[in-house]
């Protein structure tokens, strides 16, 4: 299997390129993790993620000046129905629009928008940072095996890892699979067809992360 | 369910070596700072946090190869500090495998450098430490100052005010040292972790002055702090970390348990 994990100057790829093939060698897939954003690349792999760290509008001009990189994402994610996986502003970037720093034009793959975990209205600390549990709204193959509920509440392999102060609400609920509490609910994980976004970081998130990858891997949207 | 307090061990780490590094375990090598990482990692710590004391600015392209080698081994948040000065630092760091970057004396200097790192990486990227030391006479209202170079130098900075100023500029949290209490083992500075807690919205962690586990309970019930750091008692093997969340959890705090 060829995973593209595409660079576009704004993401942890060591970290997540790493976190992939440990992944894929726990899931008895014979993976390669190519980190680029050369289309041809890009066309000829099987999964495609893609990362980002950072501000919505930094990394979405970043995104942008790669020549061609949205238009190959384009063919091989919405047309040809690749396997798709956003990491964290890698996720965001899918919204319509993404209000860090002024308002920016996502990718629109996900009718939504990106805003601001508000302290004052939450009584809380932001960026919601560190580690918490996730609830399942809906089922999804991205969620085999993990374990949720009150047995879940404390063990470590239940939580993943945050680290963000912005968060992508979907017009459409069906499209949010999980959300953590944090004063409310906290997009954590969205998807729709064969795209699926973290909030959280799977390549930080210890084990859960590392179950959820190799989910990502096995799916077969 | 909620988020969880964290625990953060904290290594020093000198021309890649660490200066202290955990003696819990059988390590391979007791100074490769990536064993230490992953028997931090293995024992459930929350986070990890290295700091670069490596002097000469010719040496600096070691940490960046601790940190390197850490991400591919421990899948868990790293925070990186010391010695960074500029924008281009926190870039070589974040491509290493830092998830946050921390800035201390180069933020005194020129305070610009926060907003400009939290523009380009985001606020949840960027830590201001402060180091601070009580400046304010016995019975008169407490007053801290921020103090760089290992708390020698003053700077006549106000730690609450610069704590917000940086807060508004895009630090998307503090890491706070007591001056005072680093190194003592009497305690955080608790009247110093809850005034700089309460005046930011961002998360704070308490750091400076460990000595029991009841002092990072305290560090959260009373100083109100988002996470704690340590050193010794965790290197040394004195409390091992999962000794320490339980007694957390004990105390009520929402905690992360193996």
């Amino acid at each position: 299997m060829k995973i593209a994990l595409i660079d576009y100057g704004a993401g942890n790829l060591h970290s997540a390129g790493k976190a992939l093939e440990r992944a894929a060698t726990e899931a008895g897939i014979a993976a390669s993790v190519t980190i680029g954003a050369d289309p041809a690349m890009i066309a000829a792999a099987d999964r495609l993620v893609l990362p980002g760290d950072g501000a919505f509008r930094d990394c979405r001009e970043a995104l942008a000046s790669v020549a061609g990189l949205e238009n190959v994402l384009h063919e091989q994610v919405r047309v040809k129905g690749k396997p798709f996986l956003g990491i964290c502003v890698g996720m965001q970037l899918l919204a319509d629009i993404g209000e860090e720093r002024g308002e920016t034009e996502g990718l629109g793959w996900i009718p939504g928008r990106v805003v601001a975990l508000d302290p004052k209205a939450r009584h809380l600390k932001v960026p919601h940072m560190g580690w918490n549990t996730l609830e399942r709204l809906a089922d999804h193959p991205i969620l085999d095996g993990l374990p949720f509920g009150d047995d879940a509440a404390q063990v470590l392999s239940s939580h993943a890892y945050f680290l963000h102060g912005f968060h992508l609400l979907p017009r459409d609920s069906r499209d949010l699979v999980a959300t953590a509490d944090y004063g409310g609910p906290v997009s954590a994980i969205i998807a729709r067809d064969n795209i699926v976004g973290t909030q959280f970081h799977p390549e930080k998130s210890q084990k859960l992360g590392i179950a959820m990858l190799a989910n990502f891997l096995k799916w077969a949207p | 369910m909620t988020l969880k307090t964290r625990i953060i061990p904290c290594l020093d780490v000198k021309n890649g070596r660490v200066v202290k590094g955990v003696n819990f375990v059988d390590l391979a090598d007791v100074g490769d700072p990536v064993e230490s990482a992953k028997a931090y990692d293995a024992a459930g710590a929350d986070e990890l946090c290295f700091l670069d004391i490596t002097a000469s600015h010719e040496a600096r392209g070691t940490i960046l190869d601790v940190v390197r080698r850490t991400a591919e081994n421990c899948f868990m948040p790293v925070t990186v500090g010391g010695g960074v000065r500029e924008v281009a630092d926190v870039r070589a760091l974040m491509l290493a495998g830092a998830d946050k970057v921390s800035i201390n004396t180069a933020a005194v200097k020129d305070r610009t450098i926060v907003a400009r790192a939290a523009e380009k990486f985001g606020a949840q990227a960027i830590v201001v430490a402060i180091d601070a030391k009580r400046v304010s006479a016995p019975g008169e209202a407490a007053r801290w100052e921020i103090f760089t170079h290992g708390g020698r130098n003053p700077t006549g900075l106000d730690a609450l005010e610069y704590a917000r100023e940086v807060a508004d500029l895009g630090a998307g949290e503090i890491l706070l040292t007591s001056m005072d209490r680093d190194g003592t083992k009497a305690g955080f500075d608790l009247a110093l972790t809850r005034a700089v807690s309460e005046a930011v919205t961002v998360p704070v962690v308490a750091s400076g002055g460990v000595g029991t586990l009841d002092h990072l309970v305290e560090g959260v019930t009373l100083g109100k702090a988002s996470a704690v750091l340590a050193a010794s008692i965790f290197h040394y093997g004195t409390y091992t970390i999962a000794e320490a969340k339980a007694h957390m959890a004990r105390a009520g705090i929402p905690m992360r348990l193996n």
